[in-house]
């Protein structure tokens, strides 16, 4: 007898032994003797807050490296020391007045680019005539790299606030009107009929229908637009900048401290994942008939 | 009595093909009319003309229905967006919809599912939520396109049932399309047979046999004759 085969009738004489005398059952040991194995298609079931174990042993990854000596710090410092520096600037408030700069500069552009977005796509979604107005303005201006625009709206605007805010605008509005402009293109023709049968005056039809249907829709663009006012951000900052993040990384470049340039890419990081984790609770506060929502 | 229903040399043409070859239909108020035919013989064809939703399709011809019309379809097609009571009473007004809807709801054996998405509802549930959504407009005519198709068969006949009590009681005149011959036997007050766009049965169900105008029908559908020849 294999040694396979033994360990199958432990585990049966256990099983028996565990199971109450009443309630006898057959149970199934091992591997089904002539059915081949049949594949599972679904994942594993998700763990709580599984999501991190990567981004954790990364982090532990860095810290052994630094550790051990293998990771010189001038090239990249220990994750202790980034966190000592990243303490230190919070404590002296250079980094909470470089944050909130940048945050401001980021919300003002978002919330502009957000505005005229949803605007520009709701007239050219919503009539033909606001389609042959917009539609090949917004199609050429997408085919202009938005960065390429820098030096243009530094000759109009100079290079203060309103430059930077109006760039991050500007990369903001498209994947908006994108998104919501096909959205209200797209809504489904069998809920066409159902408006025409249940005669709806036009608003009824735009308030139940279209603008709900749409509602999916301009919410990827949202996330597709945060994504795009921080590549702007950074670009802007980078730029001319005086305050903000990325001057406060820029500033450590020159001086050669990377322990706080990568102080400042954690706050970017954590500017990112708190936007999108904002939207995404927009998004279930807004789709409450969705149960997934993972778009 | 006037019928609610008048339909003179109707035809309609996909592509150049003519599916709609001159139909005359009459209906009465209150009477149950079923449309029997294949699948490609134009019984959705007529309906879509009679719910007026077909701008798109080329054709001729005279429709006459009344004013208060409902329609079911085939998928409850229900907003997914809005709960079942909203979507009985989408497009009401008159200030007290949100009551009539709560009573179209309670009539279907929904009370209490008010607040409830689409989603969260079965298949058959969706479609009596679809059934509420038409009576509460007191429709003068319903048309329904395989309103039970996608359903199982228990709850199917079911829905015959519920169907059966709630003309009953709300007499609207009905034109049921369907390719279930015992679904339009046990339902309706007539029955049509829809063969190639044209009309080629017209037969009351009043004192028939079921059994004798079962076989009648599947003769007329070619049904047996397909049935014989293929052993």
């Amino acid at each position: 007898m294999s040694s396979s085969a033994l360990e199958h009738k432990r585990r049966a004489a256990a099983a028996e032994a565990a199971a109450p005398a009443s309630a006898k059952r057959t149970i199934r040991i091992g591997p089904r003797p002539f059915a081949p194995r049949r594949h599972r298609f679904t994942l594993a079931k998700p763990v709580p807050g599984g999501i991190l174990i990567g981004p954790s042993l990364l982090l532990l990854a860095w810290g052994i490296g630094a550790w051990v000596g293998w990771i010189d710090p001038r090239v990249l410092p220990a994750p202790w020391t980034v966190a000592r520096t990243f303490w230190g600037l919070a404590r002296s408030g250079t980094l909470e007045t470089d944050f909130a700069v940048s945050a401001i500069r980021a919300g003002e552009g978002l919330g502009l680019g957000v505005m005229v977005g949803v605007v520009v796509a709701l007239i050219s979604g919503l009539s033909r005539v606001g389609e042959y107005m917009l539609d090949g303005i917004v199609q050429i201006k997408r085919a202009v790299p938005t960065l390429a625009l820098i030096p243009l709206l530094v000759m109009w605007l100079g290079i203060g606030e309103p430059m930077k805010v109006t760039i991050i605008a500007i990369s903001v509005y498209i994947p908006i009107y994108m998104q919501l402009h096909f959205a209200l293109r797209g809504i489904d023709a069998r809920y066409i009929e159902l408006a025409s049968v249940l005669r709806l005056s036009y608003f009824q039809f735009l308030r139940a229908i279209v603008l709900p249907a749409a509602l999916a829709g301009f919410l990827l663009g949202l996330r597709l637009a945060v994504a795009s006012a921080w590549i702007a951000l950074v670009v802007v900052e980078q730029f001319n900048a005086f305050s903000g993040i990325g001057y406060m990384i820029n500033l450590a470049g020159t001086y050669g401290q990377t322990d706080v340039i990568i102080a400042g890419l954690v706050v970017y990081a954590i500017l990112g994942l708190t936007a999108e984790f904002l939207v995404r609770l927009l998004a279930k506060a807004l789709l409450p008939w969705q149960r997934n929502f993972s778009g | 009595m006037k019928p609610v229903v008048c339909v003179r040399g109707l035809e309609r043409s996909y592509a150049g093909r003519k599916v709609l070859a001159g139909i005359d239909l009459d209906i009465a108020p209150g009477e149950f009319v079923a449309l029997l035919g294949r699948s490609g013989s134009g019984k959705s064809t007529i309906l879509r003309a009679l719910a007026d939703i077909d701008a798109e399709v080329e054709g001729s011809g005279m429709v006459v229905v009344p004013e208060r019309l409902a329609v079911v379809f085939q998928d409850a097609r229900l907003l997914p967006w809005a709960r079942v009571l909203d979507n009985v009473v989408l497009g009401l007004d008159g200030g007290d919809e949100k009551a009539r809807g709560r009573t179209a709801l309670a009539e279907v054996q929904l009370a209490g599912r008010e607040r409830a998405w689409p989603g969260e509802l079965s298949g058959g549930e969706q479609q009596r939520v679809a059934l509420a959504r038409a009576l509460v407009r007191r429709p003068q005519l319903l048309l329904a396109d395989e309103p039970f198709g996608a359903l199982d068969a228990l709850t199917r006949l079911k829905m015959h049932a519920l169907l059966r009590q709630l003309c009953v009681a709300h007499q609207p005149a009905v034109l049921l399309v369907t390719h279930d011959v015992d679904e339009a036997i046990a339902l309706a007050d007539r029955v049509l047979v829809l063969e190639d766009g044209a009309i080629v049965a017209d037969i009351a169900t009043r004192g028939t046999v079921p059994a004798k105008l079962r076989r009648q029908l599947l003769d007329l559908l070619g049904a047996t004759a397909e049935l014989a020849g293929t052993g």
